[in-house]
């Protein structure tokens, strides 16, 4: 296991207030076991806290350990996988929890998905309301009508039109599908929503639109757990930003700092905001390194232009919002 | 140069998903069309690509007519133009590893000879090294499968380049490397891009015009 040890602080997790936040996530570490005595570290030591009514997006490139960080927070690490570190919502600890308990409290319950591609999410030979309804007796014990009118109620809540209930998954548009994948996450009044990509493929206005969805529903006082490489849709939606790279979240910032003035302070995520069109559209020199092979200093350094010779021995540790030798500006 | 004139497309003759679509390319010139979801700007890249045939219009490539599509098109023709498509995993034959995709174009038009090599150089010029070249698409990840494709399409090195929403599932700095290596390719060889997409901002900055649909089709 990569041990979070005590002389090497994990991302600080600060609750604003006596309340505890809605997610608090401290050291977690996954790693799959791979053939011949081989590790892939998919993620590394990650922290951050969510409260309710917040958005945090984690963005990063695809393969740096966004979306085994969601799997791992609902339980659904394939075999070979071994985690560390905790991960805290309402009391349980999802890292450890059994299935019975993911299935019977977790899923659905207290964390519900926003999934990567809702056409392939949906059983293609049943019709939303069917699989709305469905979720709702599972998830809430109600039956008959009354499941009918809650899934409708979940279908409204997601702005999906209840005069396209009776409709298959193939007779919808990307964007109806997108809304009626989250109208089933919604379902069980989850206080926590994983939206995995939720707009990878989808044109500009359906990105808006999704975007501004997700946002409603953290307006509402869900807390929002957005896993995305799009920084449009991050920027329109998240309230703070944690940059994923090579398995470690290397920033955590607000969305405004981030996005506008002063910019992020990693030399990574620097890069990343500047290879956008609308800016210098310049790429980071380089590629990512293999997850299996990480070097033992900062997993960056290879591509940084303000690397030295610290940068490839030690790796930099968390401190002012960000995991850098060299980190740009002063800390907020 | 390309000519589309009247170019009508689709899957269904009733419900044709292109109408009256028409386009020209100069020489050189870099042209991205901008369309949202579903509305047949991905039918019309095939048809360019020689991958569709459509039921009406006119298709010139360099003032030659063009009459046959898919496996009919003469290969003169369809080696000189590359395609990269949306979504790399379903343009890869994951059998192959990445250096014998790139040099897939090579060794079904008889130029076995030193495809290895030429795809290797290829390669690095996408950004893709070493090791990494030696792996089946399993193993990689979707930007340097991408990154692959891009490669695949450019080893024949074509007079034309049809790039289908190549970006739209890639990080920013994976996209700008991306047309970075579209770029230098146009700069050196003078070939002609057709990138089609929904970015404004990307395919603003990317090419030397850009053409709404509704512009370019009818309905």
């Amino acid at each position: 296991m990569t041990e979070p040890s005590a002389t090497r602080p994990s991302t600080p997790a600060h609750p604003s207030a006596d309340h505890p936040p809605l997610l608090e996530v401290r050291g977690l570490s996954v790693r799959f076991r791979m053939p011949g005595g081989r590790h892939v570290a998919a993620v590394s030591d990650a922290g951050f806290t969510l409260e309710a009514g917040q958005c945090l997006a984690l963005v990063g490139e695809s393969g740096c350990g966004k979306s085994v960080l969601a799997s791992a927070l609902l339980g659904l690490l394939p075999a070979n996988a071994q985690t560390a570190g905790t991960a805290r919502t309402a009391g349980t600890e999802l890292l450890t929890a059994d299935e019975a308990v993911l299935a019977r409290t977790v899923r659905g319950r207290l964390v519900g998905l926003v999934p990567q591609s809702p056409a392939a999410h949906l059983t293609p030979v049943r019709t939303v309301g069917a699989q709305l309804a469905e979720t709702a007796r599972a998830l809430t014990g109600l039956r008959g009508e009354a499941a009918a009118r809650h899934a409708a109620g979940a279908a409204e809540r997601a702005a999906y039109p209840a005069d396209h209930l009776d409709r298959y998954p193939h007779e919808l548009s990307g964007g109806l599908a997108q809304r009626a994948a989250t109208a089933l996450a919604l379902v069980g009044d989850a206080p926590l929503l994983l939206a995995d990509e939720p707009t990878t493929g989808l044109d500009r206005d359906l990105v808006e639109h999704t975007a501004d969805e997700l946002r409603r529903q953290v307006d509402r006082g869900r807390a929002l757990l957005l896993i995305t490489h799009d920084l449009a849709a991050a920027q329109r939606t998240a309230d703070r930003v944690a940059v994923m790279y090579a398995g470690r979240i290397v920033e955590i910032a607000e969305a405004d700092r981030f996005f506008g003035d002063p910019g992020p302070r990693h030399p990574y995520a620097r890069g990343l905001l500047n290879a956008l069109p609308e800016r210098s559209f310049t790429p980071i020199p380089g590629l990512p390194p293999e997850l299996g092979d990480l070097p033992a200093g900062c997993a960056f350094a290879p591509r940084c232009s303000k690397s030295d010779g610290r940068c490839a021995s030690q790796r930099p540790v968390f401190a002012g919002g960000t995991a850098c030798h060299h980190p740009e500006g002063a800390a907020p | 140069m390309i000519e589309l004139d009247g170019i009508t497309a689709g899957y269904d003759r009733r419900t044709p998903v292109v109408r009256g679509a028409s386009l020209s390319l100069a020489p050189g010139e870099a042209v991205g069309l901008l369309g949202p979801s579903g509305c047949g700007k991905s039918t019309l890249a095939r048809v360019v690509a020689l991958l569709h045939r459509p039921e009406a219009g006119r298709l010139a490539v360099d003032g030659e007519p063009v009459c046959a599509w898919r496996h009919r098109a003469p290969r003169r023709l369809r080696t000189a133009i590359g395609v990269v498509f949306q979504q790399p995993r379903l343009a890869a034959d994951p059998r192959l590893r990445l250096v014998d995709l790139i040099a897939e174009p090579l060794r079904a038009t008889g130029r076995r000879e030193g495809a290895a090599r030429r795809a290797a150089e290829l390669a690095e010029t996408v950004g893709l090294t070493g090791e990494l070249l030696r792996r089946r698409p399993h193993e990689v990840s979707d930007g340097q499968l991408q990154r692959a494709c891009l490669a695949r399409a450019l080893v024949l090195r074509p007079r034309l380049l049809v790039c289908d929403e190549m970006t739209a599932m890639l990080d920013a700095s994976t996209t700008a490397a991306l047309v970075a290596a579209v770029e230098s390719y146009r700069a050196a060889s003078g070939a002609g891009l057709l990138a089609v997409g929904h970015d404004r901002v990307l395919l603003g900055r990317w090419c030397d015009r850009t053409a709404e649909w509704e512009d370019v089709a009818t309905g």
